[in-house]
This record gives structure tokens, sequence and C-alpha cells, in this order.
């Protein structure tokens, strides 16, 4: 018989992660939470996420790094603000969420699918053209998640492009895409997180280990 | 005359031209202008957010520079995404003075000034609120009588900015409704998310929510539901196909924008306001011919 922990020693935690996430946008008052669960509770499709909302703002706040970052939730979070607008201790739950995709980008540790894969070719696309063109983006979407779904999409592509809503062969593009870049690549200089404070003291009574 | 900035975005530019057509025609119509913002850029999405912070506030804040340029005119951004995008780089960079000088910086470079003078507004606000009830409806001249009609708001102009005033129980969609002539159902979902970037990205997800909309739209008995977003459109238009074969369930309902809507009822053609280019025409044919 195997036995094995999956909770993990208090020293095991990073115990400065909440404050990375306190130090980006939105992030300020996440000390303020009071895991009432209305967050998870409001939320469209945290029925779909390994780890819901209140439950990600709990483990960050305990220092379950690792877990968070590799959490497949802030992916498949829609960004509607429903949680934002109704969190009574007014977290900005949404920006929260944006901040674990950008560190967990940053830091490769993100789980590999197709999401992330499309925020990375849709970048691309705005250094390129300025402007994103809707059916190559599909068809790099539908690409990535199988060559049966390419196929199921074909007739509605169809449809669309006879009502001249799908310009299949058409890239969008400024005509001055290099404008857009001489600013793109100044912001580059700066790191690509926003600190809005330097890292500050976690309040020792919230360091207690938590069981995930 | 009243005159505005027009910030299309890439979807009025491709999936969402229905929506740019009544856009067009229906302010035409009213003697509103809409001048588009010289060589706009992308405005970043949720999709650039979620890899660069900085850059997806950059990004957006441009248009807003450009914009600032022409001197005063508000900004009218159709699409909901864009709306929310451009009004939080907006936010960001009022918020956070270390972000605002790079951004302010980054933005010089290219021989632009940030000031963050220009408004960004949405245009079922714009028609409500510069326009107004009492005017829109001297212009009904073919009142779409017995159309019943799904007031869908969707999230991004909701929140997390409560323009159009208390994000729970917003009325001014269905105030237009009953000003061309139709009568607006009772929707519990009309700030309920679609399913957003998710039916292209995790399809039993985003469709999921997609379906949920599309069943209690139907149990309206409605013959319509009315958008404000591009995304939303697609989502709840492009899918019934898709989700009667894989739910079994009859989801098929025409959805239209607000815009094309008003239009109709203005006694614009349904050339004139994109009908034609709807998957699914609304039942307004019988009604306004």
């Amino acid at each position: 018989m195997n036995v094995s922990r999956t909770v993990k020693y208090e020293e095991e935690l990073d115990a400065d992660f909440a404050n990375e996430i306190a130090a980006m946008p939105g992030g300020e008052k996440i000390w303020d939470c009071i895991q009432c669960g209305t967050c998870s509770a409001i939320c469209p499709v945290s029925v779909y996420m390994d780890k819901t909302p209140r439950r990600i703002i709990g483990m960050i706040r305990a220092g379950f790094k690792d877990e968070v970052l590799s959490s497949v939730s802030p992916w498949i979070c829609t960004s509607c603000y429903s949680c934002t607008v109704e969190c009574p201790a007014d977290i900005k739950i949404t920006d929260i969420m944006y901040s674990i995709k950008r560190m967990a980008m940053e830091q490769k540790t993100y789980r590999r699918f197709v999401i992330p894969d499309i925020e990375d070719e849709f970048v691309k696309m705005v250094w390129k053209n300025g402007r994103l063109s809707e059916a190559k983006m599909g068809m790099k979407v539908a690409r990535k998640s199988g060559l049966r779904n390419l196929i199921s999409m074909v007739p509605l592509a169809w449809k669309l492009s006879r009502r001249n809503r799908l310009k299949l062969f058409h890239t969008e593009r400024m005509a001055n895409p290099e404008q857009l870049r001489i600013v793109l690549n100044a912001m580059q200089e700066h790191p690509p997180e926003l600190h809005v404070k330097k890292p500050g003291v976690v309040p020792t009574h919230h360091h207690e280990a938590v069981t995930t | 005359m009243k005159s505005y900035l027009y910030y299309p975005g890439c979807s009025l530019k491709g999936m969402g031209g229905p929506y740019e057509q009544s856009l067009f025609s229906t302010f035409r119509k009213l003697d509103l202008k809409l001048t588009e913002i010289p060589d706009w850029n992308c405005c970043g999405a949720t999709a650039y957010l979620s890899v660069n912070g900085n850059m997806a506030i950059a990004l957006a804040a441009r248009n807003l520079a450009i914009a600032e340029k022409d001197g005063g005119r508000d900004i009218v951004a159709p699409c909901s995404g864009c709306f929310l995008s451009l009004n939080k780089a907006k936010a960001s960079l009022k918020e956070y003075p270390e972000l605002r000088a790079k951004v302010v910086d980054a933005l010089g470079r290219a021989n632009l000034q940030y000031a963050g003078t220009s408004k960004v507004r949405h245009p079922l606000e714009v028609l409500m609120n510069d326009v107004g009830p009492e005017a829109l409806k001297k212009l009904v001249t073919k009142p779409l009588k017995d159309l019943r009609v799904v007031p869908y708001y969707g999230c991004a102009i909701l929140r997390p900015y409560e323009v159009l005033g208390d994000s729970h129980t917003p009325t001014v969609l269905e105030e237009l409704i009953r000003i061309t002539g139709a009568t607006p159902v009772d929707y519990p979902y009309k700030g309920r998310c679609c399913g957003g970037m998710l039916t292209s990205g995790v399809q039993a997800v985003g469709l999921r929510l997609a379906e949920i909309l599309l069943e209690a739209a139907k149990k309206t008995e409605a013959d319509v539901i009315v958008t404000t977003c591009p995304l939303c459109h697609y989502n709840l238009e492009c899918y019934q196909d898709h989700l009667r074969k894989s739910t079994g369930k009859d989801l098929d309902i025409p959805v239209m924008y607000f815009t094309q809507m008003l239009g109709l009822a203005m006694g614009l053609g349904e050339r004139e306001v994109g009908v034609d280019r709807l998957l699914r025409r609304p039942m307004t044919v019988g009604v306004t011919a």
C-alpha cells in the first residue's frame, strides 16, 4: 500500500504569495475576505472549476502558491464581474483571477490546454496587425481543439460567410501597426506585472496551515 | 446634429457587421454623426489582460489618446467588450499613478498624449440619454406591435462599471423595447453570462451557459432576443443548431441587436438594418411590412 500526503506542512507554503497578489491591481483588499462564498455562489462557472473562487482566495492567503497557479479555475473565468460586484468586502475577484493567470503565464506553471494557447495567439496577432481577424483566430482555435471540432464548424462558417459576417481570407489590420508597436515596445521595458506597492508584512494570524 | 467618435473594435468589422450596419442607419436617421477613430487598434479584450496587464492597459489607452486629439467628443463603443476594456483602462490609469506614468511615457514615444478626458459610452445609453425616450417615440413610425422581446444585456455593460444604474435591475433596454411598440418579457437572466470566450475555448462549459439562456428565453414564449453585444449575439445565435443536436431541445429563437429593432420601428428597411444577415429572421417581417 502506498501512503502519501496531500496536505502541506506550514513550512512548505509560500507565506508571501498573498502579498504578491495584494500588490497587483484589484488584489489590495484580499485580507478583508470573510470566506462567505458569495463569489462562488454567484459565479456562473464555479461548478466547472477545480477550485471555487472562495477557495482560491482562501488558498492564496494560506500560501498554496503552486496549487493556485496550476489551477484551471482562472482560465474558466469568463470575466463576467458578478463576483466583483457582489463581494461584501469589495474584493475585485475578477482582477485577482487575471493576476493569477498572468503569474502562471510568466512562471509557465499554467495547465496546458486550449485557452492559454488562444490568448497567446491573440497577443501575437495584435502585435502583428494591431487588430484581430475573427476568421483567422477562429481557425486557429478550432485547429487547436481537434480536427473533429474544425470540421464541425464548417457549416456555421459557410452560413456566416454567405451573410458577409465572416470574411474567410481577410486580414483585419491597422494602416500603420508600427505606431502601435512603438507603444508596446516601450511598455516592454517595464516588468509585465504591475506591482502597485512593495510587498508588506503578512499578518501573522493568517499563517496557520490550511488543508485543501 | 450631435457628433461622436466611433470605436468599432474588431467584431463590428466582422461577425458584428449587422450591428455596425444598423448602428449607422439608425444614428443617421436620428441625425447623430459618427466619426471613426483614425487607425484605432484592438482593445485587448479579455485575452491581453490575461497575458500582460501593463501592456493591455497601454493598448486600450492608445485609442483613448488618439480620441483626445480630436478635442472632446465622446467615444461610442458599441461592442460591450470594447466598452469595458476602454473604461477599464481609463479607471486603472486614474487609480494607479505608477502605471499611468509608464503608459504616458510609452504613448509619448508615438507622439500621443493621455490626459484621461475622453468619455467612453455605449450606444444604448447614448440613445436613451442624449436623444431621450420622448424624441425616440416621435420617430417610431412602424411600431412593432405584438412582438414579444427578451431584453438581454449581457455582462460588460452592466458590470463592474454600473453605467446603466444598479447592475441587478437594469431597465433601459425594456424601456427602449416599449418605445418601439413591442413588449419586453420578464427575463430573469438578463445580466447572466452568455458563455463569453468559453464557447470557443471550453465548449462544454460555454455552450451550457448559452443553453441556459436560450432555454429560459424559450420559456417566456418571446419572438426574439435583443442583445447589446456582438459576442453575446454570436453565442446565442450561432450555436442553436449545435445545441438542438446535442441536447435534443428546441432552442431556436431569432436574436437581433437593439439597434436593428429600433431601426425597424423607425421605418428603416430590413436590408438597411441588416436583418437579412441574421441566421434566423425575427418575426418583424409580418409586423412591419
